[in-house]
């Protein structure tokens, strides 16, 4: 794997904890587009250029930088929210929780018995790294929106361990597997539009109705 | 063949999703179930095929699947035939698409052998029931959806960083990549067991959450509970049993690499933990649909454990594929009827349905005993092997434990399930139009009849079937 790929890995990194950090729902839907976009160009860079990556490639890109984004503003703009609802453990809690995930992550990482030819790429520690940061947004976030993009930050994580095995994948997985995403945004959308109509709000912590008694 | 079980329901959907009319389009359902059920038994009846597709090889396993799911739908078809007729004033476009579109999954789900696919067709259930349970377009059903959605999609994310874990350590050990079945079992051997650990955790967290395994089985009684009752049986009979499928599938690949102690390990803890927690919260529920959901987490919970005893627990575990299904369909199609018929699903509220609805009533107490294994009835027969399995392989333990649970269950669903059938109806609520139809008891009847006749006297094609399903499980030798 060429050393631009493991920068663009780094910038990936960068991004991860840049949404953990922001309380602005839109940086974080630009955010996570641009990553999805950088993670989609990965392939290209490691493999040698073939028909079926080619493909690959521009399904991701047009799925995580076009289409999902677009899904995600969609939502957005048909609720009207200024309230701020800052994350449990708070902003910086999450970008400390993050870089802590992060450090774990390459500490780990490294003791993992991975195929010899992968014992020196960043792809593994930067998988689970962003898996980590997927789940500390799904945690804390109250926010109906931001605990999606947390799932988008998740599902990207996988995708970056994905990368290590394009050739196993058939294309119509791959495909399949992007079709679901983007129908899970899509619905997932539709729901945060009816929870803002529903709730006045899409704080998913005022959603308690539903609990055991007792 | 098989490619037509998957399309006829996406026919199906489309013809419903071009259909204006709302009191029409119910009856596509009964028209692609009729259709799906004669092909699925056609198929099961047909001597297995010589030309055998990699991807797709319509095994034992999947074959009694397809026969529980076909017939759970075909029963929620007609039902909703009717029950559609009551809620005239809500647009049934989506429920009817989503309900044929998770039968062509379902039935895909039945027939894959590679692992991908398989995950593909697992998540698109998830995917077409989500805007269902949103059915009643109320504060309640909008935070079950959103739970149901996030909880479900997380976890079938992580399941598939299981399949990745699992192709990985297909590249650790050299070997070709692959994710079709029979190639992983015969690599299974030589696989990084590590590797193949972490694969198999990740895909019982990932199914685990499809199934509702406890501790992942929050979103289950939120679902259940507000979800339509036809959507309820498809969730409890179809969609937990296909999640079944799934840890079916990457168990047969576990149980090939020889060492067999973890996984076993593993799945009886989870299953004992679903037990009890199943048990503890059936006690003390007033809420008779929620109630069904944790009766839900106590079968999967007892599917996890007969996986992780093995031997002749097998045997019933298959058997428990259709009782569980069936038996659920019964439940949630007279809950929903009694839900109708006073307009609530609290036993303080609710009660002596023998009085206002006496079949519906009748239905559910039967579907009760069905569900918690008395006999005459199928789960009888496979809770008796999980007993037998238990006691002879030197798990008394856990046979014990079972006892114990199974019989807390039994009690806690009888002090929610007795009072709503035979207690005095209240005065002060006003009767519903609610009135018991045949198109509204008649499907839970076939069903519960089914049950029974099974119990009794299993023919024999079923009985091979199900012993060619379970000789898949067994240990490779």
């Amino acid at each position: 794997m060429s050393s631009f790929a493991d920068q663009l890995l780094v910038l990936v990194l960068l991004i991860n904890i840049l949404i953990l950090g922001t309380h602005r729902a839109r940086v974080a839907i630009r955010a996570i587009a641009v990553q999805g976009v950088v993670l989609g160009m990965m392939p290209l860079l490691i493999h040698p250029v073939q028909g079926h990556i080619l493909l690959i490639t521009l399904f991701v890109v047009l799925a995580k930088g076009v289409c999902i984004p677009w899904l995600l503003f969609g939502a957005l703009s048909k609720i009207e929210f200024s309230e701020d609802l800052p994350p449990f453990l708070g902003y910086a809690g999450n970008v400390i929780a993050g870089a802590v995930a992060t450090v774990m992550a390459f500490v780990f990482a490294a003791r993992l018995p991975l195929a010899p030819h992968h014992q020196e790429l960043l792809t593994v520690p930067a998988a689970l790294a962003t898996i980590l940061a997927g789940f500390i947004a799904l945690a804390s976030r109250r926010k109906a929106i931001n605990q999606v993009i947390g799932y988008l930050m998740l599902e990207n994580g996988i995708f970056i361990f994905g990368l290590l095995l394009t050739e196993a994948m058939p294309l119509m997985v791959e495909a399949g597997a992007l079709l679901d995403l983007i129908a899970g945004i899509f619905v997932m959308g539709i729901i945060i539009n009816q929870i803002g109509r529903e709730f006045s709000s899409i704080d998913t912590s005022r959603m308690t109705a539903l609990r055991e008694e007792e | 063949m098989f490619t037509l079980l998957v399309l006829i329901p996406v026919a199906g959907a489309l013809i419903a999703w071009l259909i204006p009319s709302n009191v029409k389009r119910p009856w596509v359902m009964p028209v692609t179930a009729c259709l799906h059920l004669a092909l699925v038994v056609a198929i099961v009846a047909a001597p297995p095929l010589q030309s055998r597709n990699e991807w797709i090889d319509l095994d034992a396993i999947g074959k009694l699947f397809l026969l529980e799911v076909s017939a759970l739908f075909a029963a929620c078809a007609f039902y909703s035939v009717s029950y559609l007729h009551y809620r005239r004033e809500r647009n049934n476009r989506v429920l009817c698409m989503g309900m044929q579109v998770c039968l062509a999954a379902m039935s895909l789900a039945a027939g894959v052998h590679h692992m991908g696919l398989l995950w593909l067709a697992i998540e698109t259930t998830t995917l077409s029931m989500a805007p269902l349970v949103y059915f009643n377009r109320n504060a309640r059903s909008i935070e079950a959806t959103w739970k149901y959605m996030l909880i479900c999609s997380v976890g079938i994310a992580l399941a598939l960083l299981g399949i990745f874990f699992l192709a990985y350590s297909t590249v650790v050990a050299g070997l070709p990549p692959s994710l079709l079945l029979e190639p992983l079992q015969g690599y299974a051997p030589r696989l990084p067991a590590g590797w193949l650990d972490a694969a198999f955790v990740f895909l019982l967290v990932g199914y685990g959450t499809k199934m509702g395994l406890a501790p992942l089985h929050t979103w289950k009684p939120d679902a259940y509970g507000e979800a339509p009752g036809l959507v309820g049986a498809m969730l409890a009979g179809g969609l937990a049993n296909c999640g079944f499928i799934g840890l079916i599938r990457i168990y047969q690949i576990c149980l090939s690499s020889g060492d067999v102690h973890f996984y076993r390990a593993a799945l009886l803890g989870i299953g004992l933990l679903s037990l009890f927690t199943a048990a503890a919260f059936l006690v003390h529920q007033t809420d008779f649909k929620r109630m069904l959901a944790y009766s839900s987490v106590e079968h999967m919970g007892l599917f996890a454990v007969a996986l992780g005893l093995g031997g002749k627990a097998l045997y019933g575990a298959m058997l428990h594929l259709i009782g569980n299904g069936l038996a659920k369909g019964v439940l949630f199609l007279a809950a929903g009827n009694i839900h109708r018929a006073f307009a609530s699903k609290n036993r303080d509220s609710a009660r002596g349905t023998l009085r206002r609805a006496p079949w519906s009533g009748a239905l559910f107490l039967a579907g009760f005993l069905a569900m918690t294994g008395s006999p005459p009835f199928l789960i009888f027969s496979s809770e008796y092997s999980f007993f037998v399995a238990a006691f002879t392989q030197g798990y008394p333990l856990v046979g014990w434990l079972l006892a114990v649970l199974l019989m807390v269950a039994f009690l806690g669903m009888a002090m929610t399930v007795l009072p709503v059938v035979f207690g005095e109806p209240p005065r002060n609520r006003e009767r519903t139009k609610y009135r018991d139809t045949p198109l509204l008891v008649g499907p839970p009847l076939a069903l519960l009849t089914i049950l029974g006749v099974v119990g009794v006297w299993l023919p024999q094609p079923l009985y091979r079937l199900v012993n060619a399903a379970a000789a898949l499980l067994e240990v490779a030798r």
